[in-house]
């Protein structure tokens, strides 16, 4: 009925909507969006040292992208600038290194545009193995630090006070967030990750009145995205990242009449 | 040597420095199991931050603290959540630790506001959140007990109630309680040992003691004394508006 390359996708694609589900939310709870989409640009990095040293690309990106979360950690501390200056300026640094050094390693052919918005052809099963296997990693590590990433997330200071050590929660955090973008690139490419992190947990907000059911309905959306974004890709040769968003932004746009109902309903 | 004397936290010539400016230097007080030790000081005298050191939640601190319990309640002065995590009261309850339900209940009821359980965190009022802030703290049954300002924004007959549950609570579980109150005369009755602050420890001692003193009388009448204890005191320094202090 599909081609195996289709159904490849759209394996991958459920496995990662599974986990920006969850993680979506706490980008968004704690005003992450500009961090996670610093993190994707410097992906682009890990991407050519991947292909300069014949190396997995996923592992590759991980690791970029949580010395770039390092650097910038350290550079809030030691600098007087403010956070979004220190995230523009590594968001976009590593951005141009990685696209200045494509521009040398001519003896490989680049997908730039795959890279940068998704493609659907190129996830491998291999890919798929990384994918679910990591995906499992980092929803299983996400639960080991639900209740001290939570608490600290409504306030540091009574997690802190408490005994639930917030900081070390934080730091897991910010690798998991790596990891996702280092299994989610090919599929939603990197100028588009944090879209997918973050509409269809704004999709969810509308929705919820609590937190559990925030991360059920943001994983549903993520699932109906990834659906509706690959199978309208294959449809309209389209690529697959943006489409993906697109689908997540419809979702969100539907959302928003059940706020406007629930006003009118309390009204 | 704890044990014996069921010391839970004590604090040994603490300090804290920000700019290069002292916020509290040189507090030394300890809380034991089933005392209330109060915090009593102006503005901008160091009593949120001697809590917070005492709670561990300052890092890079002068002197050092011995905290003998992890089974900590914690009520701060302020808090501010961020509405774009929604969160209901009874989703609030089980923040810092998995509570049983028949806990949450009985300690929602204690304070006035279980009728709040199911309501979004964001639609209470300021005394409705004080209420349930102190709910969500002794719900857990903690060993000790660190309370800023804790019937903030409460209704007046609500704040003599609530102080005498953290007296109860203090007896039912046998908690130290370390209380930090501008509010002098409704919450000395309550207190076992006094610590003044103003960026250091001006004095400390026993309320009950000075209740009975005559100058104390004389200040705030037969009357007072006997409802109210209040713990007065002289101090052989004063302190300039900016808290530096002048030697008399």
């Amino acid at each position: 009925m599909f081609d195996d390359f289709f159904i490849r996708a759209l394996v991958a694609g459920i496995g990662i909507a599974f986990v920006t589900g969850p993680l979506g939310c706490f980008v968004v709870w704690r005003r992450l969006s500009y961090f996670g989409d610093t993190l994707a640009h410097s992906a682009l990095l890990g991407v050519t040292i991947a292909y300069t040293l014949d190396f997995n690309i996923a592992v590759a990106i991980f690791i970029t992208s949580s010395i770039i979360a390092l650097i910038l950690v350290k550079l809030e501390r030691k600098t007087n600038l403010p956070g979004d200056a220190l995230l523009g300026l590594l968001a976009h640094s590593s951005l141009a290194v990685g696209l200045v050094v494509i521009g040398f390693l001519t003896f490989i052919r680049f997908d730039i545009m795959g890279l940068l918005f998704g493609d659907i052809l190129a996830v491998t099963t291999d890919d798929l193995l990384i994918i679910w296997i990591g995906g499992a990693i980092i929803l299983l590590v996400l639960k080991l630090i639900w209740k001290p990433l939570f608490a600290s997330t409504v306030n540091y200071e009574l997690a802190e006070a408490e005994g639930l050590k917030p900081d070390r929660a934080k730091a897991i955090f910010t690798i998991l967030i790596a990891a996702i973008i280092a299994i989610s690139i090919k599929m939603v490419g990197l100028l588009l990750i944090t879209g997918l992190l973050i509409i269809p947990t704004a999709m969810a907000r509308n929705i919820s009145d609590n937190p559990q059911k925030m991360v059920i309905f943001s994983i549903i959306g993520g699932l109906l995205s990834v659906f509706l974004g690959l199978f309208s890709s294959l449809e309209f040769n389209t690529p697959s990242g943006p489409s993906i968003v697109a689908a997540a932004l419809i979702l969100f746009i539907i959302s928003l009449f059940k706020i406007k109902q629930t006003i009118q309903l309390k009204n | 040597m704890s044990l014996e004397k069921n010391i839970l936290v004590k604090l040994n010539n603490v300090g804290i420095q920000q700019n290069e400016k002292w916020l509290v230097k040189g507090v030394s007080l300890e809380v034991e199991k089933g005392k209330i030790v109060t915090l009593i000081g102006p503005n901008g005298s160091g009593k949120s931050t001697t809590a917070k050191i005492a709670l561990g939640i300052y890092k890079n601190i002068e002197g050092n603290v011995e905290k003998f319990t992890n089974n900590v309640g914690y009520v701060p002065q302020k808090i501010s959540i961020d509405w774009t995590l929604p969160l209901r009261v009874k989703d609030f309850m089980v923040l810092t630790d998995n509570i049983k339900d028949e806990l949450i209940d009985e300690a929602l009821s204690l304070t006035g506001v279980i009728h709040l359980k199911e309501k979004n965190l964001g639609n209470l009022s300021g005394g409705e959140f004080q209420r349930v802030l102190l709910a969500r703290a002794i719900s857990k049954k903690p060993e000790l007990l660190v309370l800023d300002e804790p019937v903030q924004g409460v209704d007046f007959t609500g704040e003599i109630a609530l102080y005498e549950l953290i007296k109860k609570i203090s007896e039912k579980l046998n908690c130290g309680i370390l209380l930090i109150s501008h509010d002098l005369h409704t919450v000395m009755s309550a207190t076992d040992h006094v610590v003044c602050l103003n960026g250091h420890v001006c004095c400390s001692g026993s309320p009950k003691d000075v209740a009975r003193n005559n100058e104390y009388k004389a200040l705030f009448g037969e009357q007072a004394s006997q409802t109210l204890s209040v713990y007065e005191h002289k101090h052989d320094h004063e302190h300039s508006i900016d808290g530096k202090i002048k030697k008399n």
